[in-house]
């Protein structure tokens, strides 16, 4: 078999197999119980909240969840907008680096709060050490806040036999409490991405990749021109990177950049890092619940949809750009634009797809570069964004299109509407579907707003293409904001007042709601009677629901996208 | 929401110890004991000083050097990035197409279908420290008459710099530019 194509199988095979370990262990942090880790981190969290006058075992209510999720993020928005429009001045900056303007600041901040990381700066130019190392904090917290949602989504699901009682409050009028948000927050920190991160971080350095607060090197290379290199704390950054699938890269190439990601073995880690939380988010899901059938059944949903958009993304770039026959060069390589010689086509194609399904958004190749339709499935990745999906979040997301499924195969079939126990009504329904129709009105709506300015004033500086593929790139742009992706077609100019802010405010929109959402749904799930298993319940870890819930998720992204599309990567393709 | 305020406060304080002062400097510590040059980046030594980063490519356009690929930001690592040219941008495929044109009259007696693709396309990074083999045989024809070596030699030095895929089974075959034109000045 081709070298190139066993090393993506391999790799994919291996984090699949890593992942039912790792999930078992995410269940137990999550549940409480003891492990390995609760020696080396039990003190440390029993200091820090002791600290911050927290007490981890107080039990809180869906609302308290979100009420504590927004607060601590409106804290980290306001240091973070601090940090980045003063770091010019502030210690760490030997390159002496700018500070940011108010518009670039704001969208970096949200940007990175919302666990999206797009850049609409380099970071060669763009940060001081100190805004790095700030933004790796974030690129924590942002991933243990999803996780956090997550590990309350999971509580709420638990079986409870007895109702908890308590008069006020909202949902059907009881009180029902899901864990501490504080605790899932800080040992999701703790317990999960800490270790994997200097796990990654020793191998990277090995590897070659720096880990200095040395600024810029400068040197007469072997030909005569005068070389310069930047550097950087960069191994703990790009470790924290994947491992949290944030995806905001140290230098502005991404991990397309050689010190990012210096070699095949190193990128194969960074495979493995994005894709092993949520692949055994999933499974955790399965053991957390004792649910394991019905964790296999989303599981197999997820990667069905997952090979369906990689595999010909494979295809296509070791296949080369068509509109280059006719020039005669040797394509065995494949497309090769925006591609390194160490990744090659096939590895490029695959990650291309997995930073896209997860909200990963970190590159090894320039997606502006890819086929055609390559790139059109790097948007479906992002317009589902449930397959695998971000760290925690991307299992939200698949749980608003289960309670849809369940919706509709409840009416097919002339059932009561259930799901794990509880009835499945109108509120619930209405919930998940505003939040499902919310990314096409975001995406659309601002990818319109964006065609419209550019219609207007066809001398806007932001096209790096013309045609469709021109609207691909604001296409791009806007579903990676909503998709709290952060991959671009980068060759759209977009730090500029209008890109900076409308992805700012998209980005807000597209990440909360699709956590308050879900958290909404499950809390009044989970102060609902339980009904015990019958005949005449819909059973939901089934194959036959399975295609169910693929089915929602297909027909609800055609009938939304197919004509945006159309006009983008399609009609690119048939125009070669 | 304002009880939860100052405990949000006091928890960020404390994580940023932990994941922004305690990480990262336990990270540079060992990186200055374990990784290559300290953590500060392995650099290339020749003729007592230093030509570059192991890992940065550099630009190689003149004819008695074997040349890099083409890159977006000229090889100028104090920044990086792609070209992020669509496949179907007319102007790029002039360019592209202009790049061969360059390289068939720089190595006469090559035929366009002999040139790989990296040749005539920008890396991602614009850093590429890479050929191909056969990104790397192609122009072995042209090196051999301009500093009036032996084709058969050139050969195998390119062999000799041929980074296979790892372990023979994972990943492309590789040879770094720099190193095999430090080895080709060091031929004579």
């Amino acid at each position: 078999m081709n070298t190139e194509l066993l090393g993506v199988l391999v790799i994919f095979l291996l984090t699949l197999a890593l992942a039912w370990p790792l999930g078992h262990y995410i269940a137990r942090v999550y549940s409480g119980e003891r492990t390995w880790t609760d020696p080396i981190f039990g003190p440390i969290e029993r200091l820090f909240f002791r600290v911050s006058g927290i007490d981890p075992n107080h039990e809180m209510t869906w609302v308290e969840h979100l009420k504590a999720l927004l607060t601590i993020n409106l804290i980290w928005f306001l240091m973070t907008m601090f940090v980045l429009m003063n770091m010019g001045w502030l210690p760490l900056n030997p390159d002496g680096n700018p500070s940011m303007s108010p518009d670039l600041a704001f969208n970096t901040t949200i940007s990175f709060v919302v666990n999206c990381n797009l850049q609409h700066y380099s970071g060669e130019t763009g940060l001081s050490y100190l805004g790095q190392i700030w933004l790796m904090f974030l690129q924590f917290v942002s991933a243990a806040t999803g996780l956090a949602a997550a590990a309350v989504l999971f509580n709420a699901l638990k079986t409870r036999t007895t109702t908890p009682l308590q008069g006020l409050g909202l949902g059907s009028g009881v009180r029902v409490g899901l864990g501490n948000f504080y605790n899932y927050f800080l040992k999701s920190s703790t317990r999960i991405l800490l270790p994997l991160s200097i796990l990654v971080t020793i191998i990277l350095m090995l590897n070659g990749s720096p880990m200095t607060f040395e600024g810029k090197d400068t040197m007469v290379g072997l030909q005569g021109d005068t070389v310069q290199v930047s550097r950087g704390p960069v191994a703990a950054f790009v470790a924290i990177k994947h491992i949290g699938t944030n995806g905001g890269g140290f230098f502005g190439a991404n991990s397309a950049h050689p010190l990012e990601n210096p070699n095949y073995l190193t990128s194969l880690l960074e495979l493995f890092a994005q894709f092993i939380i949520p692949a055994a988010m999933v499974f955790a899901f399965g053991f957390y619940l004792r649910r394991r059938k019905l964790a296999l059944m989303i599981f197999g949903v997820m990667t069905i949809g997952f090979l369906m958009l990689v595999i010909p993304n494979i295809v296509f770039e070791m296949k080369g750009n068509p509109a280059f026959s006719a020039m005669g060069v040797d394509q065995s390589l494949g497309a090769m634009e925006g591609k390194e010689i160490r990744f090659g086509a096939a590895m490029s194609g695959y990650w291309s797809i997995l930073t896209t399904v997860i909200s990963t958004g970190s590159v090894n190749a320039m997606h502006d570069s890819t086929m055609p339709l390559s790139g059109m499935n790097e948007l479906l990745a992002m317009m589902v964004n449930a397959f695998y999906g971000g760290c925690g979040v991307g299992l939200l997301n698949f749980f608003v299109y289960l309670i849809i499924a369940v919706f509709i195969a409840g009416l097919m079939v002339g059932r009561t509407p259930e799901f794990l126990g509880k009835k499945v009504e109108a509120r619930e329904v209405k919930i998940a579907m505003i939040t499902a129709l919310l990314s096409p009105l975001l995406i659309m709506g601002g990818t319109a707003m964006a065609a419209w300015a550019q219609v207007q004033d066809p001398t806007l500086p932001w096209l790096n293409n013309p045609g469709f593929h021109g609207f691909s790139e604001m296409l791009y742009e806007m579903t990676s904001s909503n998709a709290n992706n952060g991959s671009g077609f980068e060759g759209l100019g977009d730090n500029n007042p209008f890109w900076n802010i409308s992805t700012g405010i998209v980005l807000i929109l597209g990440r909360f709601i699709p956590i308050i959402g879900p958290i909404a749904i499950a809390g009044l799930l989970a102060s609902k009677k339980y009904i015990p298993e019958s005949a005449g319940t819909l059973k939901t870890d089934t194959t036959t629901f399975g295609v169910m819930v693929f089915s929602v998720i297909a027909i609800l992204t055609a009938l939304s996208y197919f004509p945006a599309l159309a006009l983008g990567p399609i009609a690119e393709y048939f125009s070669m | 929401m304002k009880s939860h305020i100052l405990p949000a406060i006091k928890l960020t304080f404390c994580c940023l110890l932990l994941l922004a002062v305690l990480y990262p400097l336990a990270m540079f510590g060992l990186g200055k004991a374990v990784a290559p040059n300290g953590g500060k980046g392995e650099v290339v030594e020749a003729n007592g000083r230093t030509v570059g980063y192991a890992l940065i490519g550099q630009n190689f356009s003149d004819d008695r050097y074997f040349w890099s690929r083409p890159s977006a930001v000229g090889y100028n690592a104090a920044g990086s990035a792609g070209s992020n040219k669509g496949p179907s941008n007319p102007d790029y495929l002039a360019t592209v197409q202009a790049r061969l044109d360059t390289f068939l009259v720089h190595n006469p007696g090559v035929r366009a279908n002999q040139v790989p693709s990296e040749l005539v396309t920008a890396s991602g990074s614009g850093l590429d420290p890479h050929l191909s083999p056969q990104g790397a045989l192609v122009q072995v024809a042209r090196i051999a008459k301009v500093r009036k070596l032996n084709v058969k030699d050139l050969e195998l030095l390119v062999a000799q710099h041929t980074e296979q895929p790892l372990l023979g089974l994972f990943g492309t075959a590789t040879v770094n530019v720099l190193e095999l034109n430090l080895a080709l000045d060091n031929l004579k």
